[in-house]
């Protein structure tokens, strides 16, 4: 048990070898907001090679006209399983790992505000996705009807209906979204706690970086918008399996009525997948070059720098602190020393 | 696919209407396509001259502010911090634009949606199943199939209105050179309409993702001179031919189990679930456009439909080679 004890903790110390046993404990317990980034981050990227190897098969097929390279089945569940991917289990896990690993960096917090909480969004998501995928082997149920869902990643109703889906496609379909969805909900929690509750003293909302922001809005949106797919998802497994008829037409359910649902996850979606990535275009260029950004005046004014320092002595105070590292870990100056020894350009870093 | 768009060639020129062989939404050919064709290219001129002037302004500063041989690598270019006149400017103009974009479309949905329907209207009930359109014609009394009949408007003066519903899923009517995309939902009745002002063949296809055999949900609308149209719809008023020379073939078609699904008017044939047949060599095309009607593919079809369009709802009915003859023969004198 020693071994893996708190320096399993500490990322670096030398001389010290770590079994493959360990590192895979170190990595699969962790709490880590840097070590779960790095995981977000590389799950979406496999699922994105995944998803990219589905994108080639479809273009494959619709290469030439009447092409035989997939049959008509295959190719639905094709776009299907791509679409689902790439939302759920790319674009959400790429935002949710940065926001992760720069978030509490950039306002000077050790962690998220509940590490452990972190860790539950993150294997949520990774276990909603092995459970989607799951569907080409556990999809054809009793009946043996069907594999992977073959819906559309819009699952419109009734086309969900125990009618017309038949198996258990469906299912994993609702069933892996959910899960995922939990984690998703789970990480913008988080991050609104840390933002609003960790910033190092000195860093008022008004001070705080712009990307920081960018994640503090998204995270709202996320609470706004992923909780009725969830509920939809919800009554659609009601729908499928206790006869609750919300969206089942033949019985007088709504078709509309999921569509509702749907779409109010689903436009906020797209702001929540591209404000994050506007914002991390703009972090890189603004180390690159000097762009002073016109909507923070206060930010500007304030010399964001003071409180970089404020945040160093804050650090030095707290003892023990040990894998927070010493003076590198706000990102700002982390990229301004950098740059100093890059450019000798000094005041780079005041607007991120 | 050469034999198929050949054969569609033929077909075409059989019933003497030109083909519009490409569903291209820059050419309409009908009131709602045309005014939705007229956003389209308003939208594009807007977009177009944002991205000129943006893609100009990106271009002109890299060219004036790049880094020149004899640039002093270690002095800032003088910066700008703020300007209240540039934030209004860019806040108000798209704000502005966004306006204009609603209020015109606004306009042209309203007014392809209020519009009220000419004396002369054609009324038509569009039912979408898993995969193939039913087209009913109350007024007629007619059923069939996957092809809308319509007369041409030449003076706008005729319109055909469709009242559109579903037996299942969503689907959605798309003939682009006639009309935008408007849904087929189950449990309720939708509303669209078109005025073809010239008679030809316009093809068409469901437009919202319906299943397995989505992709082949295909859909003509052909419009007629006005005096073709009334002696198309005369002719399938009429019940299906009645051959004695066939009559063994008749009656082995309404003994198999054809019929639970499918019918003939004035015969044993009465099922609901798949398209009417009573004028089935009438139409051009055979499993929602999937294939194209002739007695080859005819025979293939019968024989196992799932060859053509794997996972359509009509099985292989393993009929015996002398059945296949009877059927098929029984059914190609259904002219």
């Amino acid at each position: 048990m020693a071994s893996i004890d708190y320096p399993l903790e500490h990322p670096r110390i030398k001389g010290r070898e770590f079994s493959f046993s360990e590192t895979l404990y170190k990595w699969v317990a962790t709490v880590d907001h840097k070590r779960l980034g790095l995981m977000y981050i590389t799950s979406a990227l496999l699922f994105l090679v995944i998803a990219g190897l589905m994108a080639s098969a479809m273009r494959i097929q619709l290469a030439v006209p009447n092409n035989h390279f997939v049959g008509p089945e295959t190719f639905n569940r094709l776009f299907t399983m791509h679409g689902t991917t790439m939302v759920f289990l790319v674009g959400m896990p790429i935002v949710a790992g940065f926001s992760n690993y720069l978030v509490p960096l950039m306002i000077g917090a050790r962690d998220m505000a509940f590490p452990r909480l972190n860790a539950f969004g993150f294997w949520m998501f990774l276990f909603g996705g092995l459970l989607l995928y799951y569907s080409y082997f556990g999809g054809g149920g009793l009946s043996g009807a069907g594999s992977a869902p073959d819906v559309g990643w819009f699952a419109y109703a009734p086309l969900t209906s125990s009618a017309f889906s038949r198996g258990h496609a469906t299912d994993y379909w609702a069933l892996g979204i959910l899960a995922a969805g939990i984690g998703t909900v789970a990480s913008a929690i988080n991050v609104i706690a840390t933002t609003l509750c960790l910033r190092c003293p000195g860093m008022t909302l008004r001070k705080m970086p712009m990307f920081v922001w960018v994640m503090l809005i998204d995270s709202w949106m996320i609470l706004l918008a992923f909780p009725p797919l969830t509920a939809a998802q919800v009554m659609l497994e009601l729908d499928r399996y206790l006869g609750a008829n919300f969206f089942n037409t033949q019985a007088g359910g709504s078709a509309v009525l999921w569509q509702h649902y749907f779409w109010i996850f689903g436009h906020p979606e797209v702001y929540i997948l591209i404000f994050p990535a506007f914002a991390i275009s703009r972090l890189r260029y603004c180390f690159r070059s000097n762009p002073h950004f016109f909507t923070q005046t206060a930010i500007r004014q304030a010399r964001h720098g003071r409180c970089c320092r404020r945040h160093r002595i804050h650090q030095h105070g707290s003892v023990g602190a040990s894998y927070v590292r010493g003076g590198h870990d706000f990102l700002g100056e982390y990229f301004f020393r950098r740059l100093q020894h890059a450019g000798g350009r000094s005041d780079r870093n005041q607007n991120l | 696919m050469f034999e198929y768009a050949l054969a569609a060639l033929l077909q075409a020129q059989a019933s003497g209407l030109p083909m519009h062989r490409i569903a291209n939404i820059f050419k309409p050919l009908a009131t709602p396509a045309e005014s939705e064709y007229h956003i389209a290219v308003f939208v594009l001129a807007i977009t177009g001259a944002i991205f000129v002037v943006v893609g100009a302004l990106i271009i002109s500063t890299l060219i004036r502010f790049r880094r020149r041989s004899d640039d002093n690598s270690h002095q800032e270019p003088p910066q700008v911090y703020g300007s209240n006149q540039i934030e209004v400017a860019w806040t108000v103009i798209p704000i502005l634009i966004v306006f204009v974009l609603i209020g015109v479309s606004a306009r042209v949905i309203a007014g392809v949606e209020n519009a009220s329907p000419p004396a002369s209207t054609l009324h038509i009930t569009l039912i979408g199943h898993q995969w193939w359109w039913e087209v009913e014609y109350p007024d007629f009394k007619l059923i069939t199939a996957n092809e809308i009949h319509v007369p041409a408007s030449p003076d706008g003066k005729t319109a055909t209105y469709l009242n559109l519903q579903s037996m299942d899923v969503i689907h959605s009517f798309w003939v682009p050179q006639l009309s935008g995309k408007t849904d087929l939902i189950p449990n309720r009745t939708n509303y669209t309409w078109i005025d073809p002002r010239e008679p030809g063949i316009y093809l068409g296809n469901c437009a919202e993702y319906c299943g397995t055999q989505h992709a082949n949900m295909l859909l003509r609308v052909i419009a007629h001179k006005p005096d073709d149209f009334e002696k198309w719809a005369a002719e399938q008023q009429k019940p299906a031919e009645d051959d004695p020379q066939l009559s063994e073939a008749r009656a082995a078609f309404e003994s198999l189990a054809c019929v639970n699904c499918h019918a003939v008017r004035g015969t044993a044939a009465v099922g609901k679930v798949g398209p009417d047949l009573t004028h089935l060599m009438s139409r051009q095309t055979i499993g929602a456009g999937v294939l194209t009607n002739t007695p080859e593919h005819l025979r293939a079809w019968v024989n196992d439909p799932q060859q053509a369009k794997p996972g359509c709802m009509m099985p292989s009915m393993k009929l015996t080679s002398p059945q296949l003859d009877q059927v098929v023969s029984y059914l190609e004198s259904l002219k």
